[in-house]
């Protein structure tokens, strides 16, 4: 009778573990695994066939052309994370600290919303503010300031990564700015310290982690978004993503662009590895 | 502490700032939707509801819509299904590769779009269901649970745990506690979960891109007119769209707020 309810807990058990095990291990598993696996294939008259060469990879690293996006991808998305993750510290520095907490909930509140929400579309009426006969160039002409070309430009993608990444970004800094001791903040101030000196010497490195993982998850939607550098910088010379799309959506070449993504993966994994490193590994 | 008052005037209106850049995108799609112009330029011509009839006698346009509907509904449901049993496993039991099962669990988001739609066109042609409903349905449940499983997890937290043992010494099978006492606990982070999936589906555009074939969502439908030609349609679809996902996600904020409001109120 023991075991009998033994097993029967068991089987309670088991049985709230296997919905996500059986889900995610047939697709979301079954799908990168395949894509590891196709990488290795090749393709003759337009079809797949299982085959285990590295043509694929010789392909892709051999050509600067792909070389060429990687740098520029790495470079756009380390950028963005940089120039968003300051540009959001003022704002979660004043929700987390300065803003009453009503307002801090409605600040969030209202931050939530829009990294939900249709972001192509958002990204599309950027288009109509940045476009040369667009909003922005119509109230600078009415200013008496020459047109400027803003639309298909490095700055244009990087309004569309802060688009995508500042409501999370400033979220989840102020909830670390928020969780500091505020003792430690008030010592600070207690000992003379100017606003920007306890900001650099006590805020800065107190809130250090959550500040560190709110810019990996900027890096990680920057780097694998292919709306903002396609859709508003002109999508010519192509990043890493852009890539992908292109090479996948004309034709059959779904392996190479498996090594494309494989590729944008170990970048991915090495960031957040280092990342993890800065977080974890010095604190103590 | 707050510093003097002129530097928290500033702070204040940077934040405002903030949030203009955040929403302008949205306001400027949802004047332009009302706007007569064919083209997206100042100043503004006369005010009509002309795109909004040309969305609403399209039939492409509607049976997009039906469709990202539907499959937002069956995401929603199944996401959040498999997200509880998901948060409950880990507020319940621990296990030797409970790390795996809990990476399993949050990982999906963090896999860019694009790739996650390569692979997914892939491997579910493979299985033979790619272009179908049912391939947009599994993809974006896949990414979807992680959402579920984070908003349902931490509602659980605020369960005292000893209720449910409670129970069981009272004679309850595991079952019945989990019918009687657990699920009416997480019920507002259920509804919250089913919100903000629906929201995400409804929304996501690459992955099903990639999958989706013929079977074409309003976002698919959205892209590809930016890829083409100028079209004034595009403000009032993005209009529609903002509303619907905006409730939801609004919705969602809502039930999840209440919830631990109620639970403070209890302790």
């Amino acid at each position: 009778m023991a075991s009998d309810a033994r097993r029967r807990a068991a089987i309670f058990a088991v049985a709230w573990r296997a919905p996500l095990l059986i889900w995610q291990g047939s697709f979301f598993i079954g799908a990168l695994g395949f894509l590891t696996v196709m990488s290795f294939w090749l393709v003759k008259n337009y079809r797949m066939e299982p085959a285990f060469v590295f043509q694929n990879w010789e392909r892709i690293l051999a050509r600067p052309f792909f070389w060429d996006a990687f740098w520029r991808t790495l470079g756009l998305a380390s950028l963005g994370t940089l120039v968003i993750s300051v540009l959001a510290f003022p704002a979660a520095y004043t929700i987390g600290l300065v803003l009453s907490p009503r307002a801090q909930r409605l600040a969030i509140f209202l931050l939530v919303i829009p990294f939900f929400t249709s972001y192509l579309v958002r990204a599309y009426a950027w288009q109509i503010i940045l476009a040369d006969r667009g909003i922005l160039n119509f109230l600078l002409s009415w200013l008496g300031i020459p047109a400027v070309s803003m639309l298909n430009t490095p700055a244009a993608t990087l309004v569309g990564y802060a688009t995508l990444t500042l409501p999370l970004v400033v979220v989840l800094q102020a909830l670390s700015i928020s969780s500091i001791d505020r003792r430690l903040i008030e010592a600070a101030y207690n000992l003379g310290c100017t606003r920007l000196r306890a900001i650099s010497m006590a805020i800065v490195p107190l809130a250090r982690s959550g500040l560190i993982i709110a810019a990996v998850f900027a890096f990680i939607l920057c780097y694998g978004d292919f709306v903002a550098p396609y859709y508003l910088g002109g999508s010519l010379p192509p990043t890493l993503s852009i890539l992908i799309v292109d090479t996948a959506k004309s034709g059959q070449q779904w392996p190479r662009s498996a090594v494309v993504a494989i590729t944008m993966i170990g970048v991915l994994m090495a960031v957040s590895f280092v990342a993890m490193r800065l977080v974890y590994g010095r604190r103590r | 502490m707050t510093g003097p008052r002129l530097d928290t005037l500033w702070l204040k209106a940077y934040v405002g700032l903030a949030l203009a850049f955040v929403f302008a995108p949205i306001a400027v799609a949802l004047v332009f939707s009302f706007n007569s112009s064919r083209f997206p330029t100042l100043p503004l011509q006369s005010f009509t509801l002309e795109w909004y009839e040309d969305v609403a006698s399209n039939p492409e346009l509607i049976s997009a819509f039906g469709r990202s509907a539907l499959v937002a509904l069956l995401v929603a449901a199944l996401s959040t299904a498999i997200g509880f049993a998901t948060a409950y496993t880990d507020y319940r039991f621990s296990f030797r590769g409970k790390g795996f099962f809990v990476a399993l669990a949050l990982l999906p988001p963090t896999i860019p779009s694009v790739i996650m739609g390569l692979a997914m066109l892939a491997w579910l042609s493979r299985l033979a269901i790619s272009g179908t409903i049912a391939a947009i349905v599994v993809a974006h449940t896949v990414i979807c649970i992680p959402f579920a499983t984070a908003i349902i997890r931490l509602r659980l937290s605020e369960m005292d745990a000893g209720l449910e043992l409670a129970a069981w010494n009272l004679g309850a099978s595991p079952w019945t506690a989990v019918r009687t006492l657990v699920l009416p606990f997480a019920r507002r982070s259920l509804l919250a979960a089913m919100a903000l999936t629906a929201a995400v589906s409804f929304d996501e555009y690459a992955v099903a891109w990639f999958v989706s074939g013929l079977q074409k969502t309003v976002p698919v439908v959205v892209l590809e007119i930016l890829t083409g030609n100028v079209d004034p349609r595009i403000n009032a679809i993005g209009a529609i769209v903002f509303v619907t996902s905006m409730s939801l996600v609004i919705a969602a904020q809502i039930l999840i707020g209440r919830s631990s409001q109620k639970s403070g109120t209890a302790e």
